[in-house]
């Protein structure tokens, strides 16, 4: 996975709120699945389900802690997302750029083609 | 603490006018696609063309998901634009840094424009407010995020 669709994976991963959620609730500490599932309006089952995706996109890694699983969020997921807005506005401009001169070559081709 | 603003630049072939109006009311043809927040797909990006105007995405059921607001709406050399996406890429009303756009011409033709995301301290101390909850934990978050945005060369053509 590259560097840039980890970023975008965590910024998906972030765009639900029940996942925005346990990832707040992470940062204030790390957590057993149970205890999240306590402290919030969801099943124990989803918030398995939420924390696979979280860990999948890199935001939160998990601890072993005898026969149950510590969550806790992943700093380098964390880079990753920091990183995001600087590739973000490299690939808009570059994008923009395409965009811009594509519709400048119509225009010019359309007057040659009509002169006045 | 402050924080090296993003610099980006890029030459367009159009007049100064065009690149803004470009930039500025097409910009769902050019942005990238998937680099948006919305739940659903964008159809439409739009930054309303006045001061105090809204930016936002619309998805094709017509849902729209604010990005922030137009500062300073200056054709054809200057955009200003308020991106209010947090450090967990929520929108949120009292977060605010600033992304300015100028259009300026160059010999023989085209368009220098160039791209500054400044306050990027305040997205540290939005991750401040998870550290300080943190205690111990953590380590380096906001370290991390001044050495990325110290290490933009680009940065050295602000000062």
């Amino acid at each position: 996975m590259t560097y840039a669709s980890a970023a975008l994976e965590a910024f998906g991963a972030l765009g639900d709120p029940t996942r925005r959620a346990i990832f707040e609730r992470l940062a204030a500490g790390p957590s057993a699945v149970g205890a999240l599932a306590e402290a919030m309006p969801v099943s124990r089952p989803a918030v398995s389900q939420h924390l696979r995706v979280l860990k999948e996109a890199g935001l939160v890694t998990e601890i072993p802690d005898g026969a149950r699983r510590i969550y806790r969020l992943d700093p380098r997921g964390i880079a990753a997302m920091r990183d995001w807005l600087d590739a973000h506005w490299t690939a808009a401009l570059d994008a923009f750029k395409d965009f811009a001169d594509e519709e400048t070559d119509t225009e010019t081709s359309a007057n040659r083609e009509t002169p006045e | 603490m402050s924080i090296a603003p993003i610099v980006r630049t890029v030459q367009v072939k159009a007049s100064p006018a065009r690149a803004f109006e470009l930039f500025a009311t097409r910009m769902a043809d050019w942005w990238p696609k998937g680099r948006t927040v919305g739940k659903n797909p964008h159809v439409a990006i739009v930054a309303e063309p006045r001061a105090g105007g809204r930016w936002f995405e619309r998805d094709a059921e017509g849902q729209e998901t604010p990005w922030g607001q137009v500062l300073a709406w200056e054709p054809p050399s200057r955009l200003l634009l308020g991106w209010q996406l947090n450090a967990t890429f929520a929108y949120d009303p009292d977060f605010l840094t600033e992304v300015e756009l100028t259009f300026a011409p160059v010999d023989g033709g085209g368009t220098l424009v160039t791209l500054e995301h400044r306050d990027l301290e305040r997205f540290g101390a939005d991750a401040a407010r998870f550290a300080e909850q943190l205690g111990a934990g953590w380590p380096g978050f906001l370290a991390n995020f001044a050495q990325f945005s110290d290490s933009q060369k680009f940065a050295d053509t602000q000062t």
